[in-house]
């Protein structure tokens, strides 16, 4: 892609506003700039176009596969900017090395929608992308980008798909019928002790001991209901798993017969052929994902690459690829019939009809929450 | 700048050592100082601390009883797994000093030969022995020997497995280097002078490689005590280890003035087992074992 000078003008200045380049160079790499208006030396157009690649950060697996094969490869192909990847399989673990690397060293993660987002921004980690630069943010669904703005009205993130935590069950073993008929309390029933699953993340097991208890996830009463609940199920689980890759494996290989998963990895397992049925129990845990883009990063760039990825076409085929909805807004956009058959797609372009976690209310409580459900995940 | 030196000149011994002492210094004494430091922050919210000073993690530590509870169990797997480490490595290095095959060195080479694969992978490989339908539940099952699969993975025994499989080779090299330094003159007069073998073993054996066997027993205590992967891996939440309780705090909670607070009791407690081992044994045995 041919840049325009006054382009590579406003993504040096860019850069600098983030803390991706130093003042010095900054003014440096500006009177070149300038000065090339009437004399262009060699090394000036390398020395404008310094940023040749972008750090992304993502979960991995089938999901990071998708994002590769339908948004990066072709991105890097258009523009020539390489794509530089990371997995991670916890987004804490993300967070910890983004507080102990320097600005810039890690730039867009495919973070876990708005809870994690607030974790960024009292870290300062964010930055604030401009938003005219990416205009196809036009068919984003407006309700997936509202709770981000709540938190901060310029923007540091961009929705790019959603899914739920469902419950996953080996239809060798459980019924579709069975599984209809008792909903959440299969993660809870002794009748499969030993071969119950969960993921170990303490949102998703207070979120089911709270559907479990008849409490409503975004507004908790009973704690100690809660809490027990969790215990409960700790004692008959054989494996709280810490991946999509370890939750594909452990239902693959029928080391556990139930569990709440992601809706996409269950979708890649049912592609596969492996006999495992999936289910939106009511109040479902809902979730969103989203590129967020991290201080000291070469916005113009990111907000290059996120653009692209949310063209239709890529975000399509990224969002078959890795088995969950685009963020893409179904009434503005017309998407396919795989997308529209997936776990958790909203045809109304409200998505009234699932249930998110208030950001504000957990935000409030995770560290407490967090800190218990360690404990209990150890016995305690 | 060196005229007028003499051979051991104290002056030459510490600019010797200075490049050392600088390493050591910036490498090793002053992350675990700031770690110290970083133990008296106050923990805002998460992955958010101030340098406000308190000793609130410190006293969250002392009168908390779930990190004693932790703290216990993991020195009781780190012994435990050092003391079976111990019986079941010191047989193949008497083995491999005692042997007369041409060709030992390359019996040496098969203890070193793990260390080829990543210790990841090499811990994931037990969850397809040990799983339920790994090769032992298989195995057993289609034999008619069980009707149902033995829960073998993610137990503490699985956890013990998995430490003795990355530390076996450790105390094998240490073991087997002590008994290589013993004179064999010394087994000779003792069988000359009418012992039988077991008693040669018993009397002069055993007790001059007891100081390789108890390097073997502490290295294999500390790295089993301050691991966290193996219990990641093949324990379940309550096989933690207290590097677990470390991960969880720093990784999970993003509290890091807590997380440097426990690494700090980790390092203490671990360091103060090897400081009586010094004490009395001298770390020389381990730099030893090690190939020093």
């Amino acid at each position: 892609m041919k840049l325009t000078d006054t382009k590579r003008l406003e993504r040096l200045h860019d850069r600098y506003m983030n803390g991706g380049l130093d003042r010095r160079a900054f003014l440096g790499l500006t009177a070149a700039a300038a000065t090339s208006v009437g004399l262009t030396m060699p090394w000036m157009g390398r020395a404008l176009a310094a940023v040749t690649e972008v750090r992304f950060d993502g979960w991995g697996g089938t999901v990071q596969d998708a994002l590769d094969k339908y948004a990066f490869q072709p991105y890097t192909k258009k523009t020539g900017i390489k794509v530089v990847q990371g997995t991670f399989g916890d987004e804490n673990e993300i967070i910890t090395k983004v507080k102990t690397a320097k600005p810039g060293d890690f730039q867009v993660v495919h973070s876990s929608g708005v809870n994690y987002y607030i974790k960024y921004v009292n870290a300062g980690m964010t930055s604030e992308i401009n938003e005219a630069n990416i205009p196809n943010m036009a068919n984003v669904l407006q309700p997936m980008i509202e709770p981000f703005r709540k938190l901060t009205p310029k923007l540091s993130a961009v929705p790019y798909d959603y899914g739920t935590t469902g419950i996953a069950y080996n239809t060798d073993v459980i019924s579709a019928e069975e599984a209809k008929e008792q909903g959440v309390k299969m993660l809870f029933d002794k009748k499969y002790a030993g071969k119950i699953g969960g993921y170990a993340d303490m949102t998703t097991r207070v979120w089911y001991a709270a559907l479990a208890t008849g409490q409503d996830p975004n507004k908790i009463e009973d704690m100690d209901a809660i809490w027990a609940k969790v215990r409960e199920q700790r004692d008959i689980a054989k494996k709280f798993w810490g991946s999509g890759a370890e939750l594909m494996d452990l239902l693959s290989k029928g080391e556990i017969v139930v569990t709440d998963a992601w809706s996409g990895r269950v979708a890649s397992l049912q592609d596969q052929g492996h006999p495992i049925g999936y289910l939106d129990p009511k109040g479902s845990y809902a979730w969103m994902e989203d590129m967020l883009v991290l201080k000291g990063s070469p916005m113009a760039e990111c907000e290059e690459l996120i653009n692209f990825m949310l063209e239709t076409d890529t975000s399509i085929a990224v969002a078959e690829g890795q088995g969950y909805p685009p963020s893409l807004d179904p009434t503005k956009v017309k998407l396919t019939e795989k997308i529209e058959k997936l776990p958790a797609f909203d045809s109304t372009g409200k998505m009234e009809a699932l249930t998110f976690a208030d950001p504000k209310y957990w935000a409030d409580n995770e560290d407490a929450w967090q800190k218990q459900w360690d404990r209990i995940a150890k016995g305690a | 700048m060196t005229k007028g030196w003499t051979l051991y000149d104290p002056r030459l011994a510490w600019m010797l050592v200075a490049p050392v002492l600088l390493l050591l210094i910036f490498f090793l004494l002053l992350p675990i100082a700031m770690m110290a430091v970083y133990t008296f922050f106050t923990f805002v919210t998460a992955g958010v601390e101030q340098g406000t000073l308190t000793v609130a993690n410190w006293h969250e530590f002392f009168t908390d009883s779930y990190y004693h509870g932790f703290l216990l169990k993991t020195l009781r797997v780190g012994a435990m797994t050092a003391l079976i480490c111990g019986v079941f490595g010191y047989f193949p290095a008497y083995f491999i000093w005692a042997t007369t095959f041409k060709h030992k060195w390359l019996l040496l080479l098969l203890l070193i030969v793990p260390f080829w694969i990543s210790f990841t992978i090499r811990t994931f490989s037990w969850i397809n022995i040990l799983g339920e339908q790994g090769v032992i539940n298989v195995t057993l099952l289609r034999l008619g020997l069980i009707h149902e699969p033995l829960q073998m993975l993610y137990t503490e025994g699985a956890v013990i497995l998995g430490l003795l499989h990355f530390l076996l080779p450790y105390m094998i090299l240490n073991v087997y280097v002590s008994l290589e330094s013993i004179d064999r003159t010394l087994i000779s007069a003792a069988r000359s002078m009418g012992c039988t073998s077991a008693q040669a073993f018993r009397e002069v054996t055993l007790p001059l490689s007891l100081p390789g066997l108890a390097a073997g027993l502490l290295l294999c205590f500390v790295l089993a005590a301050g691991s966290y992967v193996t219990p990641q891996l093949l324990g379940a939440g309550r096989d933690a280890l207290f590097g677990n309780l470390i991960y969880d705090t720093i990784m999970g909670q993003l509290n890091w003035p807590m997380g440097a607070t426990l690494s700090i009791v980790l390092f203490v407690v671990l360091g103060f087992f090897a400081a009586i081992y010094t004490r009395y044994m001298g770390m020389s045995q381990i730099v030893k074992g090690l190939g020093g």
